[in-house]
């Protein structure tokens, strides 16, 4: 009943979980995924306004079995003090990017065009390529690296995505 | 103030440590110099770690209470793994404590270092660093606390060597305060009166009972349910003992071994209540096959054993015994007069048996047999893993809780012998048996002096096939009866094995007769089936501690089975 691979159901979903601010929590939480086989596709950790927590953004691919254990399984870690899918709810996600990309002169314009259109920045400039900065939801981000990718993306860091809740529906 | 090596010792008295299963080294030296000066601790050395951890496990089994071993650091640390994960498997409460290298030698591949935690993390309810002696206080208490509540499990305290050595002026706290840890106790009251109309309104229900009924105290009222509703009841490995298999209303054990009667009830109820057990696959065999007809009421103390398996009607996560104290009055008195009959029948139909030996040697399933008459089922059993462990589920009566301790999540083999000395340490009055193989004697043979140093008269039964028998058994029945590294004779060994019986050695090695003499034991060989009940009757009466070995039918086998991934319908019967 796990990760079934060809479950139509199978979806990404989000995971605020609120966490001890202590040494080994991370390696507990990765470990538990790796143990019981479930997919974190990103992860993001850092402290909460109380710096006594931190907060962990996590998304997960699997169908809405595994996603109950999950939940259930991070429920039950001592230093986990909150899971909270977003999935079901109100919420808002963003995910920064980093990336170059080829510039050479006659092409500049239309890339500076595009980082325009997208509201991206271009935060460093080299002979040949050019570093643009992008800020946006996933389907932003997608979007963004669509339009992008004629032009020859020569590196690419991605934050992962970080959300917040709005509140239950 | 005192040092951290005092404080672990204060914390352990408060807590009401009453024994402690733990080997020295020079992480853990600190430590140990203060135990010497605890009044109220005793201490047993075993072995080896993994005795330690069985001991303490077993300790804590068959008395309710929390189990303490501690190791050194490294490779006293990792020889600990597989108790932890024997403790976890099965839900029981232990803290186990580690000596590490100093804080500031962490991560330099100092002498003797692993890293404790990291390996330990997944075998463990919670493990803690203690990194600041400052903190061992509130560690020593939050440990003790989350080992025993919620559904409890093993948690380790690693102590750095500065650690122990460190002073502190911190008292114990008198309150456990971590927010992330809130185990929910009370059961929804809506879940709890919605299972209560189920069940009034079943007409062929089932009470499918685990380990957790044990664990929470919860044998009574249990009972109280079954009779009240007249509802049949099967339980796990894990649950024997949990409801009287006299009881007319019982059906024994269930599962890949269990009786057919309780397979049957499972497949063809209506409801299945599931009482604290947790849809093990052994239990299960193919998940689309179990209780096809049923709804499924799932109560348990930790809410991701619910649905984790097997689909789940309705959830009630509590603590059984005020679930089930909840529960009782609003589930009305009724009868099952037809469904009850019918398990009966199947009970009647296909009891627990097996056929003689065709050569005339001991079977197994009759030193079983014989353990529960000569003993007028009053023996605690403490099993290894393997066809003994099945044997003695399906053929001693097991009417009483926390006297059938066996290794069913994780199967360890090895378990059986520490087991029942940490058993034993635990119920001094008590007639502790072991139930072991061949095989799994082998294990951990190194603990039969710590029973005989402490006087503990522990009998402990070798039932010799001369194979790794459960394992024979798949490969006859599943793999062309190909005996791939499971003869333990001399004779009969494969190819690859390159071992020629040879005329200067006896054909069975060890001589465990011999053997038990060498740690100080009385020992009998028996083959002879008219000696098995004489032979159990003087080991028995004679608070010496007791090796037995039978020498017993080499091909007999655990039936009935139901194959892996199987289901009712395919249960095997007979197989020779
Ligand atoms: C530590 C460990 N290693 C391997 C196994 C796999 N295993 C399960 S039962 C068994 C054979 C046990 O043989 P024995 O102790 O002689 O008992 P028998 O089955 O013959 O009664 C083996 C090898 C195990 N359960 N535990």
């Amino acid at each position: 009943m796990k990760t079934a691979d060809n479950n139509p159901m199978k979806q990404k979903h989000i995971i605020n979980a609120t966490v001890e601010n202590q040494p080994g929590v991370l390696s507990r939480i990765v470990g538990l995924f790796s143990g019981r086989g479930y997919n974190i596709d990103t992860l993001n950790v850092g402290p909460c306004a109380d710096p006594m927590f931190s907060r962990m953004t996590i998304t997960v691919i699997g169908d809405e079995h595994v996603l109950e254990q999950v939940t259930k399984q991070l429920n039950k870690l001592v230093d986990v003090i909150k899971v909270n899918d977003l999935t079901s709810q109100r919420y808002l996600e963003r995910e920064l990017i980093l990336l170059d990309v080829a510039a050479p002169r006659n092409k500049r314009a239309e890339i500076m065009e595009i980082v325009a259109l997208f509201k991206a920045s271009i935060i460093g400039v080299r002979e040949n390529f050019v570093t643009i900065q992008f800020v946006g939801s996933r389907e932003d981000v997608e979007d963004f690296l669509r339009v992008l990718r004629p032009y020859s993306i020569m590196d690419l860091s991605r934050s992962g995505l970080l959300a917040v809740s709005r509140g239950a529906d | 103030m005192r040092s951290g090596a005092r404080c672990v010792i204060e914390g352990l008295e408060k807590v009401g440590c009453k024994v402690l299963f733990g080997y020295p080294g020079g992480q853990i030296i600190n430590v140990f110099a203060e135990l010497i000066k605890s009044r109220s601790i005793r201490f047993v050395l075993p072995r080896h770690e993994q005795g330690a951890v069985h001991m303490a496990d077993a300790y804590a089994r068959a008395t309710g209470e929390v189990g303490f071993c501690m190791v050194t650091s490294g490779p006293g640390a990792t020889n600990t793994v597989t108790g932890l994960a024997t403790a976890n498997m099965d839900g029981v409460p232990l803290v186990c404590l580690s000596g590490q290298v100093s804080t500031t030698m962490i991560g330099n591949d100092a002498f003797q270092e692993a890293d404790t935690c990291g390996i330990t993390r997944s075998v463990t309810k919670h493990n803690f660093l203690v990194r600041d002696v400052n903190d061992l206080p509130r560690v020593m208490v939050e440990a003790y606390h989350i080992a025993r509540t919620g559904k409890p499990g093993p948690v380790l305290i690693d102590l750095p060597k500065d650690v122990q050595v460190g002073r502190t002026a911190v008292p114990f706290p008198d309150t456990f305060t971590r927010v992330g840890y809130r185990p929910s106790y009370e059961g929804h009251p809506k879940m709890i009166s919605r299972l209560a109309s189920l069940i009034n309104s079943a007409d062929r229900p089932l009470l499918y009972v685990g380990g957790g009924v044990i664990a929470a105290g919860a044998c009574g009222l249990l009972a109280e349910l079954a009779h009240k509703a007249d509802i049949p009841v099967t339980t796990t490995l894990m649950a024997l003992g949990a409801f009287p298999e006299t009881d007319p209303l019982s059906l024994c054990m269930c599962g890949m071994h269990g009786m057919i009667a309780a397979n049957m009830a499972i497949s063809e109820c209506d409801l299945l209540i599931s009482v604290g057990a947790r849809f093990d696959d052994r239990v299960t065999g193919k998940v689309s096959g179990f209780a096809p007809n049923a709804k499924i009421a799932h109560i348990d103390i930790d809410p991701s054993a619910i649905g984790k398996s097997v689909r789940c009607d309705l959830p009630v996560v509590g603590h059984l015994e005020v679930v089930l104290k909840a529960l009782l009055p609003q589930v009305r008195e009724q009868k099952h007069a037809s469904w009850v009959e019918k398990c009966l029948d199947w009970k009647k139909a296909d009891p627990f048996s097996y056929e003689p030996s065709p050569s005339g040697a001991i079977m197994p399933q009759y030193v079983i047999e014989q353990i529960d008459a000569v003993s007028g089922g009053k023996a605690l059993i403490c099993t290894d893993v393997g066809q003994g462990q099945m044997f003695a589920a399906q053929f001693f009566r097991h009417n009483t809780p926390r006297n059938f301790l066996s290794s069913g999540g994780l199967g360890t083999m090895g378990f059986g012998l520490p087991g029942v000395i940490g058993a034993q340490i635990g119920r001094p009055g008590q007639l502790c048996v072991c139930v072991t193989g061949d095989g799994g004697m082998q294990m951990n043979l190194q603990e039969l002096v710590v029973a005989v140093e402490h006087k503990l008269p522990v009998k402990v039964l070798i039932l010799n096939n001369g194979y790794l028998g459960n394992v024979r058994q798949w490969q006859d029945m599943f793999f062309g009866r190909v005996h791939s590294a499971t003869v333990l004779t001399q004779d009969g060994r494969p190819e690859n094995e390159h071992i020629k019986a040879s005329p200067d050695l006896p054909a069975y090695l060890p001589d465990f007769v011999k053997l038990a003499e060498a740690y100080g034991a009385k020992a009998r060989r028996i083959s002879a089936p008219e000696d098995v009940a004489p032979a159990l009757k003087e080991a028995f009466d004679d608070p010496s501690v007791w090796v037995l070995e039978f020498i017993v039918e080499p091909m007999s086998n655990v039936l009935p089975m139901i194959p892996p991934g199987g289901s009712v319908k395919d249960t095997i019967r007979r197989f020779s």
